[in-house]
């Protein structure tokens, strides 16, 4: 089975895996930069699987969904860095550890 | 031919988004993030999902990377680079995606149809600009414009935040 054809399950087993690997470094890094690009890898494990069952299914749909996932993510990039640079600007700093203020 | 593309692009993939997670160098984090948004490009069209593809590759590996490069640079971050690893938080996350993952084939097997092999060209179900256009301007149009309000708000709301003297 493995090695067999490759199914529906083995992309789905996949982007399982790639939003794993995104929410431990969303969870365990510091800098916010980086949990900046986990959550990329968020998004696109999410489009990968909205592709294959496009695929699966035989209609566009998903993929059309996927076209505005892939345009929110470039706002949602934008935005986040900019915050990110004004947040720079008055901490000097990028770690989470450091906007902690807001914490209850 | 199937198998070998997608076993070759998985590993891959997988291994570049470790990276991005585990390395400490945010600018061989940005690299990392670039080789895995373009395994994924490859993996769409192993989907045979072509303007998927060719979007992924402009919009993510291009424009999104070049801000996240122009910030890196902005912001010259090489201190976070000497903290500890906080270990028991690192384990707890470790055993619950070991969890997850132990739980996949459980949750594949659940849906019998997905054991169907995708083979290239099965159908014609390939989708490119025609099609997802075709979609786009008529049953998505409201979405699509929508859309188009978001980037500009977006757009403007960079350009306010990131205003040297937001006083005057």
């Amino acid at each position: 089975m493995m090695l067999g054809e490759i199914t529906l399950g083995h992309y789905l087993a996949l982007s399982t895996l790639l939003f794993l690997v995104g929410l431990a470094g969303v969870l365990l890094r510091r800098s916010l930069l980086i949990v900046m690009m986990s959550l990329e890898l968020l998004l696109n494990a999410a489009n990968l699987a909205l592709v294959a069952a496009a695929r699966f299914k035989g209609i566009p749909d998903p993929q059309v969904a996927v076209f505005f996932v892939i345009t929110v993510a470039a706002a949602e990039v934008a935005v986040g860095l900019a915050i990110l640079v004004a947040i720079f600007r008055l901490k000097k700093t990028t770690s989470a550890e450091d906007f902690a203020s807001l914490k209850f | 031919m199937e198998q070998f593309f997608f076993w070759s692009l998985a590993v891959g993939l997988l291994a570049a988004a470790t990276s991005v997670v585990t390395l400490r160098n945010p600018v061989t984090n940005a690299v990392c993030l670039v080789v895995t948004l373009v395994f994924q490009a490859a993996l769409f069209i192993t989907l045979e999902a072509t303007f998927l593809a060719a979007v992924q590759v402009i919009v993510y590996a291009g424009a999104v990377m070049v801000l996240f490069l122009f910030v890196i640079m902005l912001l010259d971050v090489k201190a976070e680079a000497r903290r500890p690893i906080p270990w028991p938080k690192v384990a707890a996350v470790l055993v619950g995606a070991a969890a997850v993952v132990a739980g996949v084939p459980k949750l594949v097997a659940a849906f019998p149809a997905a054991r169907e092999p995708l083979r290239w060209s099965a159908q014609s179900s390939t989708f490119g600009a025609k099609e997802l256009g075709a979609l786009l301007f008529t049953s998505y149009a409201p979405l699509f414009l929508a859309t188009g309000v978001l980037l500009l708000v977006a757009t403007i709301g960079v350009v306010v935040l990131c205003r040297r003297d937001p006083g005057s």
